[in-house]
């Protein structure tokens, strides 16, 4: 129940946060930043029972006929993930208050924060697949609204819809696989399918269903060649891009091969996608980060390096390779969210964020400096910090990888490569900010205000002390619980910072020493990368791949809306036909012959059909408009007629009103036209529709001496007839099968007969107000006319 | 389209033939009628007033927006669903109630539903004579 409360109150108090957050922003980022704090609190509590046995779960109905619950369950894995969420989210919900005052959107951006917040949570909780699929693109939906929170911004929306439309697409791949898992394992719980493992990977769909649940987090966690959406989210406010696009959201990804692994991990296929596509992503990303001169833009490709480091080394599958990846998790998490807050103070008190117009801020803004230092340092994975820990754990797993994969050298190699790279960009980011020159032009810059300082400077110190005691008990026990569930099977490493010397300290000593003489060569290097063509090539598929789809869909609509009634109506009338006669000759029940009995006909029932008949004709060939519309209208009251005659008074009813409607309708349109058809069209069309109309009509009579005999079920009839007064307390039977028996459907008709009259709506009111329609009514406008 | 005669006669049609498309709807339970039928039929009033005086005077005839009559067709008609939902039975299932009144008048929920689905049909009835008729007038 508990559970139930941490991931709900968030949803639950977006609109309030709205509210507060415009009303006070810098108080209320305070006050909201309690909701978050508390709930890391109410699952710390909850922390040894989590990471003991089972976990702890809750469940609430939420499709009881479906099967599907709200089932959550926190285990040491969810843990991790949940604490990160929530407590760097109390951090991020304070500095958003400061960041945000004085700009007309902070309580908007307050509430996205809070719907981001609680679907996060559920991601990382859910212990049913439906309500981890849902909430997984609730996330999508959460980071869609905040990257193109600028709105007006034409960059943002591009970013918004870029980052959207990659996550949601593997949010659809990822809704397959975990369907296809469901069928397999026969159960929608997680924690019952991840004890399913020998069985999902000796399933015949297992490939299938692997590639479709990598698709899901490759994209949401940037991964080659998806990773494209990241740098472009940047575009959102800062205390986003630090929340979502680096500490949690594209970890879901993560937290989702780690949450898998036990029950899909462990074969070969896995082991050389998610490495190689991992590594693949890691180098990419640390050497696309060196180059960028926007700071932020920087972070992100760094984010994407990491990211990629994380999925590689999730992929070997060894205990020590899976804590590896959990201690980076949270590394990662402290030190990036920590330089994404950094660069808001930099951006928003010095108006700036290109490496090329800052320098020497140190001086400005020293705590902001310190602050930087430190967290760089754990990005560079320098002692004694958590990011050298976590860089040490990550080279020990590279040089611990099974001998036999094609990787074995290779692994340790782009290790150092990356750690190089890490290294020099962490150098760069802080030395060309805080360092350097003084420029004249920042002389304006001021320290930030303390509520600005308090969340990265908590960032940077939990990175500095998680490493030392008394707290390193603590983290390595929930670090090992979340590896454990990660893994599958109980896993205790130590954190240490000391290892002696060993092989991945000396790798790791020389990753230093190359990243820094890197910098200082970096001008040669820079040189050499702008050289190489720019890595803008996806993202050119990309735009190529949107641009194609509009102009497939503009040709679409070309073909088919053409604005001619004609043509809707041979399309409608060819659709019908083709459908039913194929029906016709491909049912289950061949054609054959039909034997009609024809009961003696009445000499007026006779009639009444040479009436119908030769006013139809008559509806064809009358030359004046008038006399068209009256023939149509006589086919339509002789139709009521027939229902007369078969006792179907509602039917007859209903026939007689519409078809004078419509009458007085067309009418009142036809008033306005020429009052004498033309025959315009030429003479194969004309024969065409001819044809058309003529097969339909011979379908339609076809079909209703087939289906004539044909009695679907024989008590239908009879249990409207008996129920309808007797339970339905109505005499009625046509009328309470529409308000009561079927009432639904009604409902939906009536909300279609709505939808209708709004497009009517829109068409003749756009219509009236469009240009080309103004210039036609030109100025003899009628005084009375509506506006 | 000024013609006295029709003029007049729509005047006195109107009331009459909204009072007739109420009785539709309230007897359609037991008898044909309903609020299809209903609807339509008062539709069609609107529809005569229209073409007899313009769609100026229908818009006046009613005292709210012509607008409101979908929504408030389709929000009646969602609502009545509701108290079976309360009383924890399924969505729209029919609830009666047999009043001492005049012997046998019974009130149940499916009336309520009609009664939206009666507003709707000439909500949108009355919503696509009066723009369509606005409409050619404005060309005129």
């Amino acid at each position: 129940m508990t559970l139930v409360a941490v991931v709900l109150v968030p949803f639950l108090l977006a609109l309030p946060a709205a509210w507060i957050g415009r009303r006070w922003a810098r108080a209320g980022g305070l006050l909201l930043a309690l909701v978050p704090a508390c709930s890391a609190g109410v699952l710390l509590s909850l922390a040894p029972s989590a990471l003991a046995g089972q976990g702890v779960r809750a469940a609430w109905p939420w499709v009881p006929e479906l099967g599907v619950q709200l089932a959550l369950r926190l285990d040491g894995l969810s843990l991790l993930f949940a604490l990160i969420v929530t407590g760097i989210g109390a951090l991020i919900v304070l500095y958003s208050g400061y960041y945000m005052a004085g700009k007309p959107d902070g309580g908007r951006f307050q509430a996205y924060t809070f719907l981001f917040m609680g679907s996060m949570l559920g991601v990382v909780l859910a212990d049913d697949l439906i309500a981890l699929f849902v909430f997984w693109e609730l996330t999508s939906v959460t980071s869609y609204l905040l990257i193109g929170f600028h709105g007006h911004n034409e960059r943002a929306r591009h970013g918004a819809l870029k980052a959207l439309l990659i996550t949601s697409a593997g949010g659809l791949a990822l809704l397959l696989g975990l369907v296809l898992m469901a069928t397999i394992g026969g159960t929608m719980r997680l924690s019952e399918l991840l004890a399913q493992g020998d069985v999902l990977r000796q399933s015949g769909l297992y490939l299938p269903v692997l590639t479709l649940v990598l698709l899901g987090a490759f994209t949401k966690s940037a991964q080659f060649p998806f990773h494209i959406w990241l740098p472009a989210a940047m575009q959102a406010p800062t205390p986003a891009s630090a929340y979502l696009h680096s500490a949690t959201m594209v970890k879901a990804g993560v937290y989702l091969l780690a949450r898998l692994q036990p029950a899909l991990g462990g074969s070969r296929a896995w082991t050389v996608i998610l490495t190689d596509i991992g590594l693949l992503t890691m180098v990419l990303g640390a050497y696309l980060a060196f180059k960028q001169t926007d700071v932020k833009a920087l972070l992100a490709y760094s984010t994407v390096g990491t990211l990629g480091l994380i999925v590689g080394v999730l992929g070997l599958g060894t205990a020590d390779a899976v804590h590896a990846a959990m201690v980076v998790v949270l590394a990662h998490a402290l030190y990036k969210a920590a330089l994404f807050l950094i660069v808001g103070t930099v951006d928003r008190q010095a108006g700036g964020r290109s490496l090329d117009v800052l320098g020497g801020l140190a001086r400005r803004m020293p705590v902001s400096a310190l602050t930087a230092v430190v967290a760089a340092m754990s990005m560079a994975g320098l002692p004694p910090l958590l990011g050298f820990i976590a860089k040490e754990e990550f080279l020990e797993a590279e040089t611990h990888m099974d001998a036999g994969l094609a990787l074995g050298i290779l692994g340790p190699t782009l290790g150092i490569l990356a750690a190089t790279l890490g290294m020099a960009t962490s150098v760069l980011l802080v030395r060309h900010v805080f360092f350097g020159p003084r420029r004249p032009a920042l002389d304006h810059a001021r320290e930030a205000p303390v509520g600005m300082l308090v969340a990265p400077g908590a960032l940077a110190v939990a990175s500095l002390v998680f490493a030392w005691p008394p707290l390193r008990p603590a983290v390595g026990t929930l670090l090992n619980g979340a590896a454990s569930a990660g893994l599958g099977r109980p896993v205790d490493v130590s954190l240490v910072l000391w290892h002696g010397v060993n092989l991945p300290l000396v790798l790791s000593a020389v990753a230093v020493a190359l990243g820094a003489a890197l910098y200082l060569e970096r001008w040669p290097f820079w040189r050499l990368q702008h050289r190489v063509p720019p890595g803008a090539t996806l993202d050119r598929a990309y735009d190529l791949a949107l641009h194609s789809v509009a102009r497939l869909a503009a040709v679409v609509t070309r073909t088919v809306q053409t604005g001619t009634l004609r043509h809707y109506l041979l399309m409608i009338l060819g659709t019908l036909l083709g459908l039913v006669t194929l029906a016709l000759l491909a049912g289950a029940e061949p054609l054959r012959p039909v034997r009609i009995e024809i009961e003696p006909v009445a000499a007026y029932e006779l009639a009444a059909a040479g009436v119908t008949i030769v006013a139809a004709l008559a509806v064809v060939f009358m030359p004046s408009r008038l006399g068209a519309i009256a023939a149509l209208g006589t086919v339509g009251l002789m139709m009521s007629f027939f229902f007369v005659l078969y006792s179907g008074p509602d039917l007859a009813l209903t026939q007689l009103l519409v078809e004078t409607l419509t009458i007085i309708l067309l009418l009142l349109v036809f008033y306005f036209l020429p009052p004498y058809f033309e025959v315009r069209t030429p003479l194969p069309s004309r024969l065409r529709d001819v044809l058309v109309a003529l097969g339909v009509g011979v379908m339609v009579t076809v079909l209703v001496v087939v289906v004539g005999p044909t009695k679907l079920s024989p008590t239908i009839s009879s249990y409207y007839v008996d129920g309808s007064l007797r339970d339905a307390f109505g005499a009625n039977m046509v009328n309470v099968i529409l308000v009561d028996y079927r009432a639904m459907d009604t409902l939906g008709e009536i909300t279609v007969l709505a939808i209708a009259a709004l497009g009517v709506f829109g068409l003749i009111r756009l219509r009236m107000h469009s240009p080309c329609h103004r210039r036609h009514a030109g100025p003899g406008r009628p005084p009375d006319a509506e506006p | 389209m000024k013609s006295l005669i029709l003029h007049t006669t729509s005047r006195l049609m109107m009331p009459i033939l909204l009072m007739f498309s109420v009785y539709l709807l309230l007897r359609g339970h037991d008898l044909p009628g309903g609020g299809f039928i209903g609807g339509l039929v008062a539709g069609a009033a609107f529809l005569l007033q229209g073409v007899a005086a313009g769609p100026r005077t229908v818009r006046q005839l009613i005292p709210f927006d012509v607008g409101l009559l979908l929504p408030a067709g389709l929000s009646i008609s969602l609502l009545a669903g509701v108290p079976a939902l309360l009383l924890g039975g399924h969505y729209l299932t029919g609830l009666w109630v047999a009043l001492p009144v005049l012997g046998r008048i019974k009130v149940g929920t499916p009336i309520l539903f009609d009664l939206g689905v009666y507003l709707v049909v000439t909500g949108v009835a009355v919503q696509i004579i009066t723009l369509v008729a606005e409409e050619e007038r404005w060309r005129w």
